[in-house]
């Protein structure tokens, strides 16, 4: 299969490359990892007249802390720079769980997790991740630079928020302030394949006591469902089987899951609510441990 | 010097200018001209006439089509030729000398990691790339390398015996 026919740019200055965007107008589109936009592409699901490869802008293929705990993560970092990443596996539990679960190992070569957020789509794990972790979008265009959270960063199922000359150019996961634990769950039929399901946890806890909570759902809506209420159910306290269990009843009420031929709307809402025991449990065990 | 290539049915639009390309594919230098949207997999096929790299699922599924780029396995179904450019390409034809078959490629006729073969030097390529990094593979580490490349026919078993096959055999060869 062939792509519709597209002019290609591959600017070598983020600078170069908003004014190509600028001068694009709605027809043009930032290929950075393409694994998603590729596939769209050949499908004639989209047709984007300009393409603007920035996969020669140097400066982009970062994953660093800052001095303080900030996580920035550029937009040419792939999937398996994450997966490998000895800074999430100290620590970003939730990231470091999720990063061998994009798609498959030579999709995870290419990807880029600032694509994944950009191109939005229900199924898409990152998305989760960012948004249980509080993080935002990093977008640069002609006026300059502007943080957008990643909760209103996804606008819907395959929409964002950036305007048509905008490149998101790094995703922030701010520092914690208490300890950081928590982990993503997939359930998938194969490797590769888009999630049933998917539970992103994100928890800080001072003291025992649980200072920040983030709750996100993979694949059971129209878009990523940050799961607020399940979130806020944690929140003042220690871990405990009743918190968790409102927790995970909360989680289950804010999906919106459909039946397909991945499986049942219910079946799907009893494993967001399975998944978020086992998440909470699992660092029950942890927050115990350090208080 | 002219180099001559075969034509890949890629005729650029009017509005849309061909754009020329200098890659590096199975150690010989090449240059091409190609339309933006020519498909990396089209141009070793059907421009550098390697046919050694398969179209199977043509939608990032399956994994047949893959190559090493810069090493890394990529499907190459779902990467642009023109990205290709200033880049290093190994196919399946890259994996054997002139007088040998790569210890990868014995190891699939030994262990019989093939049946129909489609599958087969997308396997190779990603099971390579394993080896590169890591030369003492466990079955597990096996599997998980090559979990983006599907087969149809032979359940793994023996494409994973394969593999280990090769490992050992280039550790017996980097300690002899």
């Amino acid at each position: 299969m062939y792509p519709s026919r597209f002019r290609y740019e591959a600017p070598r200055s983020l600078e170069e490359a908003i004014r190509l965007l600028h001068e694009g107008g709605d027809e043009a589109k930032i290929m950075a990892g393409g694994q998603s936009l590729v596939p769209l592409m050949k499908l004639r699901f989209a047709s984007p007249e300009l393409i603007v490869d920035i996969n020669n802008v140097p400066g982009l293929d970062y994953h660093r802390a800052d001095p303080d705990g900030t996580l920035r993560v550029g937009a040419l970092c792939r999937h398996a720079d994450l997966e490998r990443s000895d800074l999430l596996k100290q620590a970003q539990p939730t990231m470091a769980a999720a990063a061998p679960l994009i798609a498959d190992p030579l999709v995870r070569n290419r990807g880029t997790l600032v694509g994944s957020l950009c191109h939005a789509d229900p199924q898409g794990d990152w998305a989760s991740v960012v948004v249980a972790l509080g993080g935002s979008v990093v977008a640069r265009g002609p006026g300059g630079r502007r943080a957008i959270p990643a909760a209103e960063f996804v606008t819907g199922p395959f929409e964002n928020a950036l305007a048509h000359d905008e490149i998101a150019v790094e995703a922030v996961i701010p520092a914690p302030v208490g300890t950081r634990s928590g982990g993503y769950l997939k359930l998938e039929r194969r490797v590769g394949d888009f999630a049933t399901v998917g539970v992103a946890v994100a928890l800080e806890t001072s003291d025992g006591s649980v200072t920040r909570a983030g709750i996100a759902l993979t694949g059971v809506g129209g878009s990523t469902i940050a799961a607020t209420q399940a979130a806020a159910a944690l929140m003042g306290g220690p871990l405990t089987p009743e918190s968790i269990e409102r927790a995970a009843e909360a989680a289950a009420e804010a999906a919106q899951p459909r039946s397909d031929h991945r499986g049942s709307a219910e079946y799907k809402r009893h494993m967001v609510r399975t998944f978020v025991v086992r998440l909470l449990s699992r660092d029950g065990a942890s927050v115990g441990k350090a208080a | 010097m002219t180099t001559v290539y075969d034509d890949v049915g890629d005729q650029a639009a009017g509005d849309v200018p061909m754009r020329r390309i200098a890659f590096t594919i199975n150690g010989a230098r090449k240059i091409a001209e190609v339309e933006p949207r020519l498909l990396l997999a089209h141009l070793i096929r059907r421009g550098v006439g390697l046919t050694g790299t398969h179209m199977g699922c043509d939608t990032t599924n399956c994994g047949a089509c893959t190559v090493l780029v810069d090493g890394k396995p990529i499907k190459s179904c779902t990467m642009l030729a023109v990205q290709a450019d200033g880049h290093e390409i190994t196919t399946v034809e890259g994996l054997a000398s002139a007088s040998e078959l790569h210890p990868l490629q014995e190891g699939f006729r030994a262990e019989h990691g093939l049946q129909c073969g489609f599958c087969t030097p997308g396997m190779m390529l990603a099971a390579k790339a394993l080896l590169d990094v890591n030369p003492d593979p466990t079955e597990e580490d096996v599997r998980w390398a090559l979990s983006g490349n599907l087969c149809r026919c032979t359940g793994y078993q023996n494409i994973v015996k394969s593999v280990l096959w090769a490992a050992a055999k280039l550790r017996s060869q980097s300690a002899g």
